[in-house]
């Protein structure tokens, strides 16, 4: 279990999580910080505010028990669909990768890759607005033309971890790739 | 090179004996169906394999031996050896677990020296990868050298393939005895059993009848009618998927029987809705109700139409309409609005018994009686549909007039021929006649423009409430009820793909991982499965729309799809 302090590209620091459960399979995690107090609760605040001054205007009760109802609902969607708590890559040598993300309601998708669709895992350039970031990616096989890529997967979308973070993940990955 | 070995959890704790199973060899991997133990005669062995293989089609062998002692069972070892000679297989596998301990340990058996192995241990739950099918849906065979199936699906057919192997068990009075995942408890196999027995032909004889008037329906002087109303053609389509289902063969394939299946379930909730919407309306005297306030409304309507009518004969919107057109246009349309409730109240007696018998109609399904109900609208509402086209057709002529003598004015003239516009030099009094026409239609144009304008929003009114009913009708009809139910209740029948998790190691043993199905994600399963039907769709596109009642070609916005045949 290694933890060192690493940032994703914007800044924000997450953690990074490494287990070797075998010299065939490993499994790494990033962990992005969690939902903090102090902006949630800013934001109701604000919300409630300004439904109160709505309210002292329009004299009407349902403005007051709609501001809190959306309240609600929106915090429900943002830790169901938004808020993603850790992402996690698991490399099975000769079976394939798993690629799992799961949010802060603890809901978790995922997605497996089997080994004869992949063609690599390296590590690709984007333009990203003013920035040029550095993401994961697994390239698929084009089940017809075994040289051509016929598609990308990236991986960590949600956390973008910098380069450093991606690096130890690549040299892992290609470790058991390269031997099966 | 890595071997992986497909374990099923129910074998986890089974007595020693043969391991039977499949070999996947182009990726050197197993698949370990059953256990069969001790004690066992070889030849019935090998005959009781060779049985199975036909029965099931599966290339099934005898994978190795599996170990598991339990006290007062020790020496196995050499004994469990000797097998691999008694079975000759190119490849033997020896599983052997401890009690006490989660790990198994696999030795191999080779005929050359080789570096040592890696082993994966995959442990699936084999009832579940029994009954579930991988999306998405491949039929039939595909090429082997081109595109060769992968390894899980491989797998997964394999487990699904096998249930003759399934049907006799440790518990059962046979020659052999076999652990599986039947061993678990039966229960829910004499369900599997029943439900998979129920082919049989529904009611034919209802439907046949159906089927007749539906064939009357397409003889030629009907048949233009019937594509018309809506209620006829739910008719035809109902009677045709009715057909499809209570043909004697079972279904072919995963495709097949999930299609009928969403077939009668969405006919039995569509009954049961019209049932309740029977119940509803013939009690309390809502009939009377809803005949006793249709007249009433129709008769507002017609004055609702007459007062707008006033108003276009007058100075509607403050713009000065030309007199004498404007008379007539405006008496013209009185006069039928006139006729037509004198024809509803003609037929004011009889309301209450088309809507009674009408009624009874819902108890052919809801979608029925939207289907009526739409087509009562139509009917009431055709004065509105006159008008329309009475009405686009004036304003069409009008823009044509208007658009061939702009090109006269400007000394220009279509070619027919070449599709373009090309310069004509016109005689004086063509000429002259020609611009006096022009000013003619011009001026009269913003009267003609405005009738055009009133009548073609009642009538997209209309279409819209109309589209309403149809959508509702088409949602009915397509959702895939049973597959939703299915995805809700079972999960693992319908798989997107499987996920795995690491089970807890211990140093020296092998990797062990557990698959498990990811089921398919709610909008997949509606967009997989969909039942085709005759669903109406806008024929064009918004600018196209737009364009058309701008000329003033008569527009049709919904058009109906032909049912697809597989």
């Amino acid at each position: 279990m290694e933890d060192e302090a690493f940032t994703d590209i914007n800044g924000k620091s997450i953690s990074l999580d490494c287990q070797s459960h075998s010299s065939l399979c490993s499994e790494f995690i990033v962990s992005v910080p969690k939902v903090s107090i102090g902006k949630v609760m800013v934001y109701t605040c604000c919300v409630w505010l300004l439904a109160y001054a709505v309210f002292f205007f329009t004299e009407n009760t349902a403005v007051l028990s709609s501001a809190i109802f959306i309240t609600l609902v929106g915090m429900m969607l943002h830790i169901h669909f938004v808020k993603v708590d850790h992402e996690s890559l698991l490399v099975i040598g000769s079976l394939g990768i798993q690629v799992s993300s799961s949010y802060a309601s603890g809901r978790e998708t995922t997605t497996f890759i089997e080994m004869s669709k992949i063609k690599d895992i390296v590590i690709n350039e984007a333009i990203y607005m003013h920035q040029i970031i550095y993401y994961l990616c697994v390239l698929l096989k084009e089940p017809s033309d075994p040289n051509a890529v016929s598609s990308v997967v990236p991986l960590f979308q949600s956390s973008k971890p910098r380069l450093n973070c991606l690096v130890k993940v690549y040299k892992s990955c290609q470790e058991i790739i390269s031997k099966c | 090179m890595v071997l992986k070995i497909f374990f099923p959890q129910c074998c986890n704790r089974a007595d020693s004996g043969l391991l039977v199973g499949r070999w996947i060899s182009s990726q050197d991997s197993a698949v370990v169906l059953a256990v069969i133990h001790y004690p066992f005669i070889p030849g019935h062995v090998k005959q009781y394999i060779q049985q199975m293989q036909a029965k099931s089609g599966v290339e099934l062998s005898v994978l190795g031996s599996w170990s598991l002692p339990k006290d007062g069972q020790e020496g196995m070892e050499s004994f469990l050896r000797d097998l691999s000679t008694i079975f000759p297989q190119e490849r033997w596998l020896q599983i052997n677990r401890e009690v006490g301990k989660m790990g198994f340990t696999c030795d191999e058996e080779e005929q050359e020296e080789e570096e040592e192995e890696k082993v994966i241990f995959v442990h699936y739950e084999q009832r579940k990868v029994m009954l579930s099918q991988l999306h998405p849906i491949e039929n039939g065979v595909p090429d082997p050298i081109t595109a060769p199936l992968s390894e899980l699906r491989q797998m997964f057919q394999t487990v699904a393939n096998s249930q003759p192997l399934f049907f006799l068990d440790r518990y059962d009075d046979g020659p052999l005895k076999s652990t599986h995942w039947q061993t678990e408890g039966r229960e829910a196999s004499i369900i599997v059993e029943l439900s998979r027995c129920r082919d049989a032909a529904h009611s034919p004889s209802l439907f046949s009848l159906l089927y007749f008037i539906f064939r009357i329906f397409s003889l030629y002087p009907l048949r233009f009618l019937s594509s018309k109303l809506s209620t006829c053609v739910q008719l035809s389509y109902r009677t045709e998927y009715m057909r499809l289902l209570s043909s004697p063969k079972p279904a072919a394939g995963h495709t097949q029987f999930m299609r009928k299946a969403n077939i009668v379930v969405s006919f039995l909730v569509d009954v049961a809705l019209g049932m309740l919407l029977i119940w509803w309306l013939y009690r309390d005297n809502h009939i009377t109700m809803l005949a006793n306030t249709l007249v009433p409304a129709a008769d507002h309507v017609a004055k609702e139409l007459d007062e707008l009518l006033q108003w276009l004969m007058g100075a509607p919107a403050g713009l000065k309409m030309n007199r004498a057109l404007d008379q007539v246009l405006g008496r013209f349309f009185l006069y039928h609005i006139h006729l037509w409730i004198s024809y509803i109240h003609l037929m004011s007696p009889f309301i209450e018994g088309i809507l009674w018998y009408g009624g009874l109609s819902a108890c052919l399904g809801l979608t029925f009686a939207l289907s009526l109900l739409s087509d009562m609208v139509a009917l009431l509402t055709f004065h509105i549909y006159c008008f329309y086209v009475y009405g686009a057709r004036l304003y069409c002529l009008k823009i044509y007039g208007l658009s061939s003598l702009w090109r006269l004015f400007r000394g220009k003239k279509w070619n027919v021929l070449r599709q373009r516009v090309d310069s004509c030099s016109y005689d004086m009094d063509q000429l002259f006649i020609g611009t006096l026409l022009f000013t003619v239609l011009l001026f009269l144009l913003p009267t003609t423009a405005l009738y055009y304008l009133v009548f073609t929003l009642l009538r997209l009114l209309v279409v819209l409430f109309q589209g309403v009913l149809h959508l509702s009708v088409d949602f009915i009809n397509s959702f895939p009820l049973f597959a939703m139910s299915l995805r809700i209740t079972r999960p693992y029948r319908l798989a997107e793909g499987v996920k795995f998790r690491v089970l807890c190691e211990e140093p020296g043993t092998a990797l062990h991982l557990l698959m498990e199905i990811n089921p398919l994600k709610c909008s997949a399963v509606v967009q997989t499965y969909r039942t085709p039907t005759y669903s109406c769709y806008p024929k064009d596109s918004w600018a196209a729309l737009v364009k058309k009642l701008f000329v003033g070609e008569l527009i049709y916005p919904w058009r109906h799809k032909t049912t697809k045949t597989d």
